[in-house]
């Protein structure tokens, strides 16, 4: 009994099942030599043309390169580097349709060839023996030499492997089983030295007992130039294999030439054989030997529709188009082209596809000679497929999985062993397109699997993701825990403390029980007082203030100034808000005999129209100036809420009113200039609204110094930061400067220039706070003669003590207004109502032009009557929950004001005036459901804001 | 006397099988009902919750307990059938009308149009958007499961939901694409 390798010596061949017999065609283009072809005009190189990663492109849209030169350079992964197949620019870097059947687009490098054809730098290695191994697979590597058979498998990988396992047989395919394609037949021939120079430098990597070239014995010329170019190495065995299709398949060829079969699922390596295609080895002998990259390979251009078929050299990267019209293509009606052979090619969707490292053959035949399938006919379980099928599988089990998507089946039953060879396709005589079927499941297995492990990583990170915030969310209640068991600690400490004491007691005088309850309570008590510090600090300081304020006021007392008086203001927004409002509230009230009154409220919160509403404003400015003879009363506001746009309105509001101000020929009272330009910044709103009142008060003061109070406010509240304090300079200089021109005032001449902005969620507070001011002006300009002291107390006020605030600040209105009623006698009405109800931007148009409507209608009603002023301050929260009550509160109040005011003066009332005039807006008082929408759409937008705080504030945590 | 023996013969038999099967009872005891496991492998783990369950487990276990098979429309016809194979159910179609074969999608940010509220990135079930507070948010295509639990959150619309792009690597045989020609 031989041995396996006497065997392999002596020639024995074995078998392997199945295989058909399709003509070959061959002799259609093996007559003629290899040809060259011109220079095609571009040539597109997708950067992936092998199996394993793109490289990394090294050149850009614009470079020349040189025939040779390396355009990527390869990464890990199986990556291999294209290289530049002639010398040219590179003109695009594009996708463009890929070499396959889908012709999906691939990122490709488009070469202009400039048809010098130079070659870079070359470096062939004299001496392959002397270089170290690694060094000849980088060689190989940086060549960019994929297998050239069929699948692109990139060789450095497959020479590197001898490392891992010894190769026992190196086989050479040079079977070239598929009919039409000549490629390696006239390579073998023509090239015969050079693919024996590429085995040698193969067996010097891996090392084999024996080197097996496998060429079917219809290539006689084939298997004679490589006997003879072999002819001094024993090593290599050329064997002429009997012709069957596909015994060039790397398994069949294996079993045929070494009996031995690769395992289900393995590669040839696993039985210590390695197989290479002739044109594989050609291209490393080409590489090692010259230098030269792979950069062009043979493609035989074949088919009826080719008058002359024959094999070419064809650079990397030729269009197909190229080839066929350099070969003289005739198409046909309904022409095909199909890139690779008749059984195991693809027709190809366009023409207009690179050739690509692993095309070997071109076919354009006519409609005789490869018919077109006809239609699937029913399965006759005729098993022809499964006899032709090499890998002893059974095709139509399989095709029925196929057809029925049974992809666990299809798996039982080795779908994935199939080569794909196409033989029981070829067999079928009901023309089922059987591969096309099995292509189909594998492609759709393989998305299967992908899904599944991205199904599990999607699971994992879902867990994980729950995980965490699972973990967050116990993080965040152990915190709250643990606060409020450090504060019951200190009380369960003092409770024990006293306890023991009482048990002193107790023993000392039992007297027990009464004393202990007292003791206890005190201990609590003690306890109490140390958890509530925050509370007792923030009154402290309220109260403080407002002591400041009373003494203020009591200074002021003879010459009716106004007094400003910031209260604390507790959360940002308050301050902001308040500014807002002061604004919309002021327009108030102008009386006069003959007086023109002009209030324009440009209240828009529409950054957008912003401007416009200034300009409005403005003009409405210019014609109060011209209007009244005696007295100029405008008060414009512009209520501007885009920051950049506000200190713009509010520098243009101020100059008019100060104009109409000097237009005043015989003023005789005072004229409150009130600017306020009101700050959005929402941290530093307070100090400056501070800073803005200070000297606001300070203008009125020297404004004083005429007989009658001139009290001139300038509430210069910076909306943006950086512009705030020169708004509030240039805001207090005018203010200033009206109260001096006003030198005979006779009249209340309140000029008012707001600018308002509106940010939707300050402007409830801010509107109490305007309001409270507007009064106060409209009560001075009452009060000529005597002095009245009036109050304002804007406390801006922390959400949570908004109402409370408010409240006071109404009450303290109210007080003012009566003492302003009963002076006055020749002063006419004013009635202001401000409403400002905080401003979505949507309805924040809307709510400004009612605003302003009734600010009108309360000075027309003053006009004619002439009398009271009722003001009302309207303060709503803005804590959605207490905002409903608070304005519910603050409603009765101002109606009470007003009721007041009423009985004392023989006025109308203008907040319950709605229908003398201004048809279209309703007094906010007596229309009380209009109100209670407006306060109910105000909770409603605080609410989503806080939720979308609390968000906002989550997504800070996690990130 | 033989019935004697047959009782002892009997007897002890069954206090041998007995004490056999309390053992592997013990022994081989199943920790979680193994049919949530094998439903929850079928889901898709898109986490989407169009089930109406807070993601895949929970539906898994709804059908163990006897929930419809048809709530899933990331997983589509495929998925349902597979359910049912395995629930021992008739195959209904989907619930809500969906497609059959639903169409693979990824979510993406346009990046310009982004305020960096992160309110996408807390809806996100698998942590595959990235970006922090006012800062530009973007999404990790391959972590992205086609959910669309992002797209309702943003005050902005800037998310779309775009189908992932065929490659050649993803690209299937049309197999039916084969035109049918009518013959008069």
């Amino acid at each position: 009994m031989e041995t396996l390798l006497e065997q392999i010596e002596h020639g024995k061949l074995w078998q392997f099942p199945g295989g058909i017999h399709p003509p070959e065609q061959k002799s259609v283009s093996n007559q003629a030599s290899i040809g060259r072809i011109p220079l095609p005009d571009y040539l597109v190189l997708p950067l992936k043309q092998h199996i394993g990663a793109n490289g990394q492109l090294l050149v850009n849209k614009g470079d020349s390169v040189r025939k040779g030169q390396p355009l990527t350079r390869p990464g890990a992964n199986w990556s291999l580097p294209v290289h530049a197949p002639t010398s040219g620019v590179i003109s695009d870097i594009k996708p463009m349709p890929s070499a396959h059947p889908s012709a999906l687009p691939e990122l490709s490098i488009v070469l202009t060839p400039d048809g010098e054809d130079k070659w870079c730098e070359l470096n062939p290695v004299a001496d392959y023996t002397q270089l170290d191994k690694q060094a000849l697979i980088d060689i190989i590597h940086h060549a960019g030499i994929a297998g050239m058979g069929g699948a692109g498998f990139p060789t450095y990988v497959k020479a590197d492997s001898a490392k891992h396992k010894p190769v026992e047989f190196l086989v050479v395919n040079g079977v070239e089983c598929e009919p039409y394609i000549t490629a390696d037949d006239l390579l073998m021939r023509e090239h015969a030295e050079q693919i024996v120079q590429g085995i040698e430098i193969m067996q010097h990597l891996l090392n084999p007992q024996y080197v097996l070239v496998g060429i079917e014995t219809n290539k006689p010329e084939a298997i004679q130039a490589m006997t003879a170019a072999a002819a001094h190495n024993d090593k290599i065995l050329v064997r002429g294999l009997p012709v069957k299709y596909p015994s060039g398949g790397e398994k069949q060829l294996i079993q045929v030439l070494t009996s031995k079969e690769v395992p289900s699922g393995g590669i040839p390596a696993d039985v210590g054989v390695l197989v290479q295609n002739v044109g594989t080895l050609f291209a490393v002998s080409e590489a090692i030997c010259k230098g030269k990259p792979l950069i062009e390979r043979v493609v035989t251009v074949t088919g009826n529709t080719i008058q002359t078929p024959q094999n070419v050299w064809a650079l990397l990267g030729s269009e197909i188009k190229h080839l066929l019209t350099c070969q003289g293509f005739e198409p046909v009606a309904e022409q095909r082209v199909i890139m690779g052979g008749p059984m195991m090619g693809f027709t190809l969707p366009t023409v207009r596809i690179p050739v690509v490292k692993t095309t070997n053959c071109i076919l354009a035949p006519d409609n005789q000679e490869l018919a077109v399938a006809g239609p699937e006919q029913a399965c006759i379980r005729c098993s022809a497929c499964a006899d032709a099928c090499p890998q002893t599988l059974l095709p139509q089990q399989l095709q029925w999985f196929a057809k029925g998507k049974e992809y666990d089946k299809l798996e039982e039953h080795n779908l994935f062993d199939c080569i794909e060879c196409g033989a029981c396709a070829y067999v079928c005589p009901s023309e089922i397109p059987l591969v096309q079927y099995y292509r189909v499941a594998k492609a759709e297995i393989r998305e299967q699997k992908l899904e599944k492990v991205k199904a599990e990583r999607a699971k994992e990170r879902f867990e994980a993701r729950k995980e965490r915030l699972e973990r967050e969310q116990e993080e965040r209640q152990n915190r709250h825990k643990r606060s409020a068991r450090s504060n019951t600690r200190s009380t369960e400490q003092s409770d024990k403390v006293s306890a023991a004491m009482e048990r002193v007691k107790q023993k000392k005088d039992s007297q027990s029980a009464v004393q202990a309850a007292i003791e206890r309570a005190k201990a609590k008590k003690s306890a109490d007082g140390t958890l509530e510090p925050d509370n007792s600090e923030v009154a402290l300081e309220r109260a403080k203030r407002k002591e400041k304020a009373r003494q203020y006021k009591a200074e002021k007392d003879a010459q009716a100034t106004p007094d400003m008086h910031a209260g604390g203001e507790g959360s940002r927004k308050d301050a902001v808000a308040a500014a807002i409002a002061r604004a919309k509230a002021k327009k108030a009230a102008q009386q006069d005999d003959d007086t023109a009154q002009s209030s324009s409220d440009a209240g828009t919160e529409d950054p957008r129209k912003a401007a416009v509403a200034a300009a409005i404003a403005r003009a409405k400015a210019k014609k109060a100036t011209q209007q009244d003879d005696d007295t100029a009363q405008s008060s414009s506001d512009a209520g501007t809420e885009d920051p950049r746009k506000a200190a713009v309105a509010a520098a243009i509001a101020r100059a008019k009113a100060k104009k109409a101000a000097k237009d005043t020929e015989q003023p005789d009272e005072a004229q409150p200039v009130k600017t306020d330009a009101e700050p959005v910044d929402p941290r530093k709103a307070a100090v400056a609204a501070a800073i803005a009142r200070a000297k606001a008060k300070k203008a009125a003061k020297e404004a004083e110094q005429p007989d009658e109070a001139q009290p001139a406010e300038a509430n210069a509240e910076p909306e943006d930061t950086r512009k705030a304090a020169v708004a509030a300079a240039i805001a207090r200089a005018k203010a200033k400067k009206a109260a001096k021109e006003a030198e005979q005032p006779d009249e209340a001449q309140p000029v008012e220039a707001d600018a308002e902005p509106e940010d939707p969620r300050k402007a409830a507070v801010a509107a109490a706070i305007a309001r409270a001011k507007a009064k106060k002006a409209a009560k001075e300009a009452e009060q000529p003669d005597e002095a009245q002291p009036v109050e304002a107390d804007a406390e801006p006020e922390d959400p949570r003590k908004a109402a409370v605030a408010a409240a006071i600040a109404r009450a303290k209105a109210k007080k003012a207004a009566k003492e302003a009623k009963e002076a006055e006698q020749q002063a006419d009405t004013v009635t202001d109502e401000a409403d400002a109800e905080p401003e979505d931007p949507r309805k924040a148009a809307v709510a400004a032009a009612i605003a302003r409507a009734k600010a009108k209608k309360a000075a027309k009603e003053a006009e004619q009557q002439a009398d009271t002023v009722t003001d009302e301050a309207d303060a709503e929260p803005e804590d959605p929950r207490k905002a409903a009550v608070a304005a519910a509160i603050a409603r009765a109040k101002a109606k009470k004001t007003a009721k007041e005011a009423e009985q004392q003066a023989d006025t109308e009332q203008a907040s319950s005036a709605p229908e003398q005039e201004s048809p279209a807006n309703d007094a906010p008082l007596s229309a009380e459901e209009k109100r209670q929408a407006a306060i109910k759409a105000a909770v409603a937008r605080a609410k989503a804001k806080k939720q979308a705080a609390a968000k906002d504030q989550e997504g800070n945590d996690l990130s | 006397m033989t019935l004697f023996y047959a009782l002892i013969a009997i007897g002890a038999l069954a206090l041998v099988f007995g004490l056999i099967l309390g053992y592997a009872a013990v022994k081989y005891r199943v920790e979680s009902n193994p049919i949530v496991d094998q439903v929850d492998a079928i889901l898709p783990q898109t986490q989407c919750g169009q089930c109406g369950y807070p993601g895949c487990r929970p539906y898994a276990e709804a059908i163990a307990n006897g929930d419809d098979v048809n709530k899933c429309p990331p997983g589509g016809e495929a998925t349902v059938k597979k359910l049912a194979d395995l629930m021992g159910v008739e195959a209904k179609p989907l619930a809500g009308g969906e497609e059959a074969e639903p169409i693979k999608k990824v979510a993406y940010i346009r990046e310009d149009e982004c305020i960096g509220c992160t309110k996408c990135i807390q809806a996100c079930p698998v942590d595959a958007i990235v970006g922090a507070t006012r800062q530009m948010h973007t999404v990790i295509a391959d972590e992205c499961t086609g959910c669309d639990l992002c797209v309702d959150p943003c005050p902005v619309d800037c998310i779309d939901m775009i189908p992932v792009a065929q490659t050649v690597q993803t690209w299937k045989w049309q197999i039916d694409a084969i035109p049918v020609k009518q013959i008069d």
